[in-house]
């Protein structure tokens, strides 16, 4: 017998069609290939700037998503109580016009009634804009329990974060720092970093209780006790600080350690900036000795600065700074049990950041100009880049230690410049140049501005005349000031208690709020299902949409269902969460590669349509008829600003097409179609880096209308608006905190960054509840978006509790046992297994692999309904009381942002139950049953 | 064909760096999903996709481990296997109807479907566990190396590589001839230490996986003089930077 | 290892009935006429109805002839051509044996055959690197001693019947004793399995995918230790415990029948363990053993 004859040239498919991801939000771009119009594969896009080429797991599996059995298929009105999965399929003229009768009365009479929340949403600025036009002060999607922490830092301190503000530079840092990063986040462009320094033999050091995934590859593993990240970076800075390992030049130049501070207690201006008539602070510049704007015309800022003006005394940032990170209660030996790794390490890590930093710098041979007129003959950078996410994020200290990160980063001159940390337009974007948050509701009228932005001080507050909170999440409020991108977690407990006021109807887009979106998932289904003493619900109307049958589909009086991404036109905008790498400002589109076999529309059409129907100003024409008739004629003709559209490739210029700016232009989607899918332009080589500073790149971000005239900026390593909060709570200025308020404000409020201890110490018995326990997320499964997905559930079908050694001998643990899980508000009965490369006194599992029996088209016996659990029933929105008759937020002080990871468990050994507990009833499914074989094979 | 052919001049096969991957599974889906499109043989298919126990055939399944060294903490490896081509290929050699042979030009273990009984012996045969029978096919499925994408005409010739490797975001993956000792892979074998899996067993396999580079070195006492302070306090840190700034070259006046 | 009933069936009956068939190819016993039929009935029935079993766990048994094309490397399809020539040749003896016609030669001939077939037959699992407990001396010599053992219970020769059976019994024990140290001695180990053993202790922490696959359900079968013992027990009794006594005593019908029965169930149970017990190296990677 002969070898056999293979045909090995046939081709994929008769078409590829190129569209972007939405397996996650990382937004990579893929190849479609089509079989006779249906899809037969799915591929990275080489030329794609986010992936090229590359693809995880979820975006390959894309195929399973599209086709899963858990879609929807036509709009559901409710029919039997919520919670029964009985529901009647309507028409979407009859679903439209039951929500036109629904909304239309309270935005003529009380738009706050409405309450509007996105969850995963990649169409901020639209939907914003519909909330906006509505009236209702009360949008937000879901960053206040995602990484809003991490955001406002970023933006405060330096003009952008992490991910979608900023990367490290790959191609040139000698030393990459990994702080607790959700491992299905930025995936592939992190991927792809990693291979990138593992080729150029660069050390990767991963801080993090466990080390799975990236932290398995680190070089370098620190396993730091939950909660204590900010300790430990402020120790960095001290072994730094105390030994001079700073880049003082930069510090002097680009950052507002030269500010001089007003260090008068008994000045009404204490503790905020020396500012001239036209308010811009003050520094000394060393070539007259006398005070100068930050940004004078050749000023060289001193960084020592001292200065006493109409008797009071001045000292710059950076005296403060060195006054509190030299103090010894920083010091490696006095944090380390604390923070569970030896002072020695703590220290041997210090000395590679400062070895790496000054003894190895990289120096591009490129001149360039700073915003004081100054030439610079070559680039010079420190090659020490971070990348954080929620892991320091989502604790009630995370504000702050995030502000630590940058103030690390920062004094190693290591952002913005080579080898260190880089923006990725439209940022950088200091919190000066982003909206302020708008609240003034006129029944019958659009809400006076942009729901969400950054307070400079108490004046911004989103409080009514009354010192109320404005929105239902009680965002912009003493409780938390500066809760940038709101509270959806608090909407569904505050709507049901009426605090701050009742609502209508809570409107929702992709969060699955009745299960894996909401701490105490128990709660908020009792909440959903509550009714008033005459048998109405305490929320009286729900609208949801979402393209899957989601546990939150079963809590909803009207659904309307979506299409799933290959079905559906997006712009992934620099309005919003583009697709822009260091190098290049880059945008996007989804594009319907396939039309949907079911009767179901992309919901920003809907909103468009929906938008219409209640007449909302931008959605519709002076004659009243709609202005879109959906979203890809929005996509292509709203018009922001003069000028700038939701797509910046191929507008209309006098002389042609052009980049950035233009007028609409009615052929922009087939030109993004014919490019891939995506447009991008590569910043000047004159402008890559020190972009707040360079004169090149504010030039270069004009032209291109990421601004509409030049922003730069300096550092602030000194958060003068906090300063502003914690100076009203000292007892000055006409807006004041409620009492109970100020010891808090007072102490979280701090313009340098600082540690505090988690709240839940102070409110459970640590030595009760003397294990942390935490949440992660595969790679291979993006929230709980994955276990439709007939290929990724037989990765992750279930999640045990991952137990260390220490705790895991303690109990006498063996494979196959289950323990019994407590926090101070719940308890869970859960399978375990042992991980010894794991922080000792921590315990984790992987999230939103649980399932409600009769969700997502599973069967009731799905491994994920019956072995899978949530940790979140663990968790309350409210810490426990602790006896000063308050309930205080499960949540950061400064920005709200839900401290998951605040978690304190203990831990028994239980018997082996039937199921993971607690075990809630099963859901009517709205879907088919699915099919029990899968050969997924297009022929055409 | 079940006799094995005279060893190959080339060997076609994978490098798979255990040091970058970060077990992510995307080439465990990505091989999925050419394999279920391809042509070349039956979609992979799955049983009880969606009910108590989901299986399916998968060529490539990436495994975790965790490695404790006398000193230093536990670490993690993650450990992407699927068919190693081995040159002894005893998978080859013992079926009994000629479906499973090695390719003479290239070194490629295949199975052609239409002569294949399903009877598994293969399977038994094979160490490393890297042949699944399809449950609705009922004939045994394994790594192709993408034999219908390396040589695919049809395709652009940057995309001629394995599915797996083609997206593997970690570039944990590597493809080529480890028959060509100048090749790129052979190379990357020969400077990184690479190795055979179980190889007591003398199959000789042609993919080889190179080692986690060492993790937690110590090092402090090299760097620990940068850490010497400059002054007991602030005020220490302030006068030191005074001194310095103004002893700089360029110092500003 | 998988213990597939139709695996078990098939090597128990084809062993019983190719070694009744040695038997009367040698002419122990020599019957004729009906009762000739009836004794190459019984041998075929379980020797082809073994094959046949064998065919249920195959995907796709209508390709089934293509088994015998590989004759020079594979012991499947030698053992395939050695069976079914076995069977060809002692259709035609029998044919002789019912016609009153004698063909010692081509007896002989049949009886090696039927050597031959069970022979091939255990090497196809002797043959397997990945499974240490199969590849050893006593796997053929067990599978033909038993074979022959049970072929002359069937055959009624009482003396090579007891003679036969104390020697599988003694060889059992034997396999029993070295096969439980096998995998540990072939040196193959999680540490050889992924190449990181020179860095530190290994240990399989999460499997490729949480559900099951056909690797486990084939390869990773795993039976707990007390019942392994008390299954090593019974077969021992049925197998050989209950026919050797039985024999010595000197046959009956009944005590017979007896014989048979147990020994028969007794190697079912010895085959379930012959797999069950085997352990597969691929186990390893999922922190099987």
């Amino acid at each position: 017998m002969t070898e056999p004859t293979l045909d090995l040239s046939r081709p994929i498919g008769d078409e590829v069609r190129k569209t972007t991801c939405y397996m996650c939000a990382c937004r990579c771009g893929i190849d479609v290939h089509m079989k006779g119009g249906k899809v037969a594969y799915i591929e990275g896009n080489r030329d794609h700037p986010i992936n090229k080429g590359v693809l995880c797991a979820k975006g390959s599996a894309g195929i399973m998503q599209h086709n899963a059995p858990a879609r929807l298929r036509a709009p559901l009105k409710r029919t039997g109580p919520r919670g029964s999965g009985q529901y009647e399929e309507i028409s979407w003229d009859e679903a439209l016009g039951l929500a036109t009768a629904w909304l239309k009365p309270l935005r003529e009479t009380a738009p706050e009634k409405l309450a509007f929340f996105t969850g995963r949403d990649q169409s901020q600025s639209f939907t914003s804009l519909w909330a906006q036009g509505f009236g209702t002060p009360n949008y937000a999607a879901h960053g206040g329990f995602c990484s809003v922490n991490m955001a406002a830092a970023g933006i405060y301190t330096m003009g952008g974060a992490f991910w979608e503000f900023g990367q490290p530079d790959w191609d040139h840092t000698k030393l990459f720092l990994l702080f607790g990063v959700a491992e299905d986040h930025d995936s592939n462009p992190i991927k792809i970093g990693i291979s990138k320094l593992k080729g150029r033999g660069a050390r990767i050091v991963g801080i993090n209780p466990i080390r799975t995934g990236y932290n398995a590859v680190a070089d370098d593993w620190f396993g730091v006790t939950p909660g204590n990240d900010g300790l430990l970076i402020l120790s960095l800075i001290h072994c730094l600080m105390t030994a001079g390992q700073i880049d003082v030049d930069y510090l002097a130049r680009f950052t507002n350690a030269s500010v001089l501070v007003n260090q008068d207690p008994k000045s009404p201006d204490y503790g905020l900036f020396i500012r001239d008539d036209e308010l811009r602070p003050q520094v000394i510049d060393s070539r007259t000795g006398k005070l100068a704007p930050w940004n004078g015309e050749g000023v060289e800022p001193q960084l020592t600065g001292t200065w006493r003006n109409a008797g009071f005394t001045h000292r710059s940032v950076f005296h403060l700074m060195a006054d509190r990170y030299t103090d010894t209660i920083h010091a490696p030996e006095n944090v380390a049990e604390r923070v569970g790794i030896p002072a020695s390490r703590i220290r041997q890590l210090a000395a590679d950041m400062a070895d790496i930093a000054f003894n190895k710098p990289v120096v591009l041979d490129q001149p360039w100009t700073d915003f004081r007129g100054k030439r610079h003959e070559k680039m010079i950078g420190r090659p020490v880049s971070v990348h954080a996410m929620r892991g320091i994020s989502a604790h009630s200290n995370g504000f702050q230690t995030c502000r630590a990160l940058h103030t690390l980063q920062i004094i190693l001159g290591a952002v913005e410049t080579p080898g260190g940390m880089r923006f990725k337009p439209p940022y950088p974007k200091p919190a000066t140049a982003h909206p302020k948050p708008h609240c003034k509701v006129v029944p019958g009228q659009p809400l006076n501005g942009p729901h969400l932005g950054y307070p400079q001080g108490p004046d911004d507050l989103c409080l009514t005349d009354a010192g109320d909170p404005a929105r239902i999440d009680k965002a912009f409020t003493w409780e938390n000031p500066l809760s940038a991108h709101g509270l959806m977690h608090m909407v569904i407990s505050n709507a049901h208690a009426g605090d701050p006021y009742k609502i209508d109807t809570l409107f929702m887009y992709m969060a699955n709020m009745s299960w894996n979106s909401s701490m105490n998932t128990c709660g908020v289904i009792d909440m959903l299902t509550d009714t008033d003493k005459d048998g109405e619900y305490v929320i009286p109307r729900i609208i949801y949409s979402d393209a899957y049958s989601s546990e939150m589909v079963f809590y909803a009086d009207l659904i309307l269902p979506d299409t799933t991404y290959l079905e559906r036109h997006d712009c992934i905008s620099l309005l919003d969460r583009p697709i822009c790498e260091a190098d290049a400002m880059a945008d996007a589109i989804r594009w319907p590669v396939v039309e949907p076999d079911r009767d179901v529309r992309a919901f920003q059409s809907v909103l468009c349509d929906l938008g219409a129907r209640l007449n909302l100003p931008g959605f519709v024409n002076d004659d009243g008829s709609a202005k879109y008739a959906d979203y890809a004629d929005y996509i292509t003709h709203h018009i922001r600003r003069p000028g700038i559209g939701p797509l910046a490739g191929w507008r209309v210029g006098d002389t042609g097409l052009q980049d950035g700016r233009g007028l609409p232009n009615d052929n922009q989607l087939n030109e993004y179609i014919a490019n891939g899918g995506f447009w991008s332009s590569h910043i000047p080589a004159e402008a890559a880096y020190y972009k707040p500073f360079n004169r090149a790149y504010q030039d270069w971000a004009v032209t291109m209308g990421l601004y509409d005239s030049p922003q730069p900026y300096i550092f602030q390593l000194y958060v003068e608006p906090l300063r502003r909060f914690q100076l009203a709570a000292e007892g000055p200025g006409h807006r004041q905190p409620p009492d109970r308020l100020r010891g808090q404000i007072k102490i979280t409020m701090d313009p340098l960054p600082i540690w505090y201890p988690p709240f839940e110490d102070a409110h459970v018995d640590p030595a009760e509840y003397n294990v942390h326990a935490l949440t992660q997320r595969p790679m291979a499964m993006y929230h709980s978006w994955g276990d439709q997905n007939a290929w990724l559930r037989q990765i992750h079908g279930h999640n045990p509790l991952y137990v260390p050694t220490k705790i895991w001998a303690k109990h006498g643990f063996k494979d196959g046992d289950w323990a019994r899980v407590t926090s101070a508000h719940g308890s869970i009965t859960v399978p375990v297994a042992l991980q010894e490369s794991l922080n000792e006194n921590t315990v984790w599992t992987w999230n939103a692999i649980g399932k409600r029996k009769g969700a997502w088209a599973l069967d009731h016996d799905a491994p994920e309904a019956t072995r899978g659990f949530l940790l979140n029933h663990l968790i309350h929105e409210l810490l426990p009381p602790k006896g000063d008759g308050l309930r205080w937020a499960n949540s950061d002080p400064v920005t709200g942002q839900a401290a998951w990871f605040d978690l304190r468990v203990k831990i028994e050994k239980s018997g082996v139950p039937n199921e993971s507990q607690p075990v809630l009833p099963p859901l009517a499914s709205p879907v088919p049953k699915a099919p029990s074989q899968l050969r997924w094979k297009i022929t055409p | 064909m079940t006799t094995l052919p005279p060893p190959s001049a080339v060997k076609l096969g994978l490098v798979i760096d255990l040091d970058t991957c970060v077990g992510c599974h995307a080439c465990v889906v990505a091989c999925k999903g050419w394999n279920t499109q391809s042509d070349l043989g039956a979609p992979l298919s799955d049983q009880d996709p969606f009910g108590a126990a989901p299986t399916g055939t998968f060529l490539n399944r990436v495994h975790s481990y965790e490695v404790t060294p006398e000193k230093g903490p536990t670490q993690q490896v993650h450990f992407p296997k699927s068919c190693l081509h081995c040159e002894d290929a005893p998978c080859v050699t013992v079926c009994p109807t000629g479906a499973s042979y090695k390719r003479a030009a290239d070194g490629i273990v295949l199975v052609n479907e239409d002569a294949c009984i399903g009877c598994g012996l293969c399977a038994w045969a094979c160490p490393y566990g890297a042949r699944e029978m399809d449950a609705a096919a009922g004939v045994m499925k394994k790594c192709t190396l993408c034999v219908d994408r390396i040589y695919n005409e049809a395709l652009p010739e940057v995309d001629r590589t394995p599915a797996c490797v083609r997206t593997c975001p970690a570039g944990a993956r590597h493809f080529g001839d480890l028959g060509d000792p100048d090749s790129a892979v052979s190379q990357l074998v020969a400077e990184r230490g690479g190795f055979d899996l179980m190889p007591e067993l003398g199959m000789k396999p042609v993919n080889k996986y190179l080692p986690p580079r060492p993790r937690d070195v110590d090092q402090i006492d090299v760097l620990a003089p940068l850490l010497a302070p400059v002054g007991s306090d602030g005020k220490g840190l302030i006068a030191w930077l005074d001194r310095t700034l103004s002893k700089l070259p360029g110092a500003r006046d | 290892m998988h213990p597939a009933p139709s695996v078990i069936a098939f090597t128990t009956f084809s062993g019983l009935g190719f070694g009744l068939l040695f038997w009367l190819g040698l002419g122990q016993p020599a019957p004729t006429g009906w009762v000739a039929f009836a004794f190459f009935a019984l041998a075929y029935t379980m020797a082809v109805g073994g094959l046949l079993a064998s065919t249920f766990h195959l995907g796709h048994p209508e390709r089934a002839h293509l088994a015998l094309t590989q004759w020079r490397t594979s012991w499947l399809s030698r053992e395939g051509i050695a069976a079914i020539a076995t069977l060809l040749l002692g259709g035609l003896f029998a044919l002789l044996r019912m016609w009153s016609q004698s063909g010692p030669a081509l007896g002989w001939l049949v009886s090696l055959g039927c050597l031959a077939t069970v022979f091939t037959t255990a090497m196809i699992y002797t043959q397997m690197r990945t499974v240490p407990r199969w590849r050893h001396w006593t796997t053929p010599a067990l599978f033909l001693t038993l074979s022959l053992a049970g072929g002359a219970l069937l055959a009624n020769r009482s003396t090579a019947a007891l003679v036969l059976l104390a020697l599988a019994a003694v060889l059992q024990l034997v396999a029993w004793i070295t096969g439980d140290k096998q995998f540990a001695q072939s040196g193959t180990t999680l540490a050889t399995a992924t190449g990181l053993g020179e860095i530190g202790r290994v240990r399989a922490f999460m499997p490729p995918h949480t559900g099951s696959n056909y690797l486990l359900k084939e390869f990773a079968y795993a039976v707990g230790r007390r019942h392994a013992l008390q299954l090593r027990v019974i077969g021992l009794i049925l197998a050989f415990g209950v026919p050797i006594p039985l024999l010595a005593a000197g046959l009956t019908h009944m005590t017979a029948l007896i014989a048979v029965l147990a020994h028969i169930a007794g190697v079912l149970c010895l085959r379930w363990l012959f797999f069950a017990q085997a352990e597969h190296v691929m186990g390893l990677y999922y922190g099987k053993r």
